[in-house]
């Protein structure tokens, strides 16, 4: 057994969160400005410009890349070999208090979802995910709700075509149209069961925008690209060829009588921080 | 800002504003519309004001305010008739609205204008001033008066009730 601190989660948590807000992740930027590259509308140009203007200045000031700065969501994998010192979802918390409060990050968690009331900067929805080996895998994603609110599932019937599915992942970013800031990146979960689906959904945006996970779907993930991009939402909704940055699909096992799909759409500010300890 | 001449403004027109406007966001607009319609005395006139939906983020050190940017305008829908009808002038967002907030705008003579979403950190360097100015329990939801420079804008829906938006819906 190799035993990790609770000390050392809590340190790499508020770190992460730091650097999740903060700097925007290098394959989203790439992907932005290969869209500014080849985006042909004066407006639309001028919005990709401001977005990737915006990056540096997050990044050289230390200003958080948007003002939500998101339900902080954070994915554990713990290696079966690895002890803790401690109870991991309090110093997991307490990371992303420090963190949150280092950065001057905004205070978006309500404590109470009926009551509502005085928000504050915690706690974060964790999933944890055991693993092989003695390491620890901690990602923090700080999911800007505009774009969470856009959430859609819809359980189809196994013997759904192909084109159904995709007919309803394109109708999730038309019904998100202008409002949860345009370009996307869509998360898309297939299997499982209906809470599977719509986690695989958002873990799917963890995943590298110029990664491929697997031949079927990724020509699945181009078809849908192309066929988003005819959308002519474009940047802030008002046109244009880039309406989406990338889809990501992540697949599981279901059911003989069922096939879930999930979309997560993110906004154009797609944050995620990784470490192994 | 009495200088912004809003019968002037046509949608899609590109503008940089320079004066006072005021954040409110949702729990704002709830106690904003609550003491409206118990006649209670508002803590901000909203007569000839230009309101931003926004919830900044606190302000670090040496700075004037942090990160800034629009929130979804859509979820205010069902206040800004009312805020409207009490004289707001403008509104500033991020995203479309709704049939009624269009149809209100237009009988209002008012304007709405979009500002650059997603990009919080950029839209920071053009507010000179920013202090909070009532409901200051809400933290990021209370009301602040910023006072901004050379603030970029795109004209969303026009006093002529037209909607930049429109044609693609």
């Amino acid at each position: 057994m190799r035993t990790i601190s609770v000390q050392k989660i809590k340190n790499t948590v508020a770190q992460l969160c730091i650097q999740a807000n903060l700097v925007l992740r290098n394959d989203v930027l790439k992907q932005l400005k290969a869209a500014y590259a080849s985006e042909k509308k004066r407006i639309a140009k001028d919005i990709l410009g401001a977005i990737i203007k915006n990056a540096g200045i997050a990044r050289r000031e230390k200003l958080a890349i948007c003002q939500d700065t998101g339900m902080p969501c954070v994915f554990v994998e713990i290696g079966q070999d690895v002890k803790i010192s401690g109870d991991i979802k309090q110093a997991i918390n307490q990371g992303v208090e420090i963190g949150y409060k280092k950065a001057y990050l905004r205070n978006s968690i309500i404590s109470d979802p009926l009551k509502r009331g005085k928000s504050g900067l915690k706690p974060a929805v964790i999933h944890f995910d055991l693993v092989k080996g003695s390491k620890l895998k901690l990602t923090v994603f700080p999911k800007g709700f505009g774009c969470e609110n856009k959430t859609q599932l819809k359980m189809f019937k196994p013997t759904a075509r192909i084109e159904e599915l995709k007919q309803f992942i394109i109708e999730a970013v038309k019904n998100a149209g202008p409002d949860a800031c345009p370009p996307y990146i869509v998360g898309v979960g297939i299997g499982g069961t209906a809470d599977y689906a719509v986690f695989m959904a958002k873990k799917a945006l963890l995943r590298k925008v110029t990664s491929q996970k697997s031949q079927v779907t990724s020509k699945l993930e181009r078809e849908l690209l192309k066929e988003i991009n005819k959308l002519n939402i474009g940047a802030m909704g008002l046109g244009g060829k880039t309406t989406a940055l990338a889809v990501n699909i992540e697949t599981y096992p279901t059911h003989i009588a069922g096939l879930p799909v999930a979309v997560n759409i993110s906004c154009h500010a797609l944050r995620s921080a990784g470490a192994l300890i | 800002m009495r200088k912004l001449k809003i019968e002037n403004l046509k949608a899609k027109d590109k503008l940089f504003l320079s004066g006072v406007i005021y954040t409110a966001r949702d729990q704002a607009h709830e106690r904003l519309a609550e003491a409206i319609k118990k006649h209670k005395k508002l803590p901000i006139d909203l007569k000839d004001r230009i309101i931003y939906y926004c919830g900044p983020t606190k302000t670090p050190k040496g700075k004037i305010i942090g990160s800034c940017g629009p929130t979804t305008s859509s979820r205010m829908d069902g206040f800004t008739p009312l805020l409207l009808k009490k004289g707001v002038m403008g509104i500033i967002g991020k995203g479309s609205r709704s049939k009624e907030v269009i149809a209100a705008i237009k009988k209002n003579k008012a304007v709405y204008f979009l500002a650059y979403a997603g990009c919080g950190a950029l839209l920071s360097k053009y507010v000179v001033k920013a202090k909070p100015v009532a409901y200051r329990d809400l933290g990021p939801e209370a009301i602040y008066e910023l006072e901004v420079k050379n603030f970029p804008l795109i004209v969303g829906i026009d006093c002529r009730g037209e909607d930049i938006y429109g044609t693609k819906r």
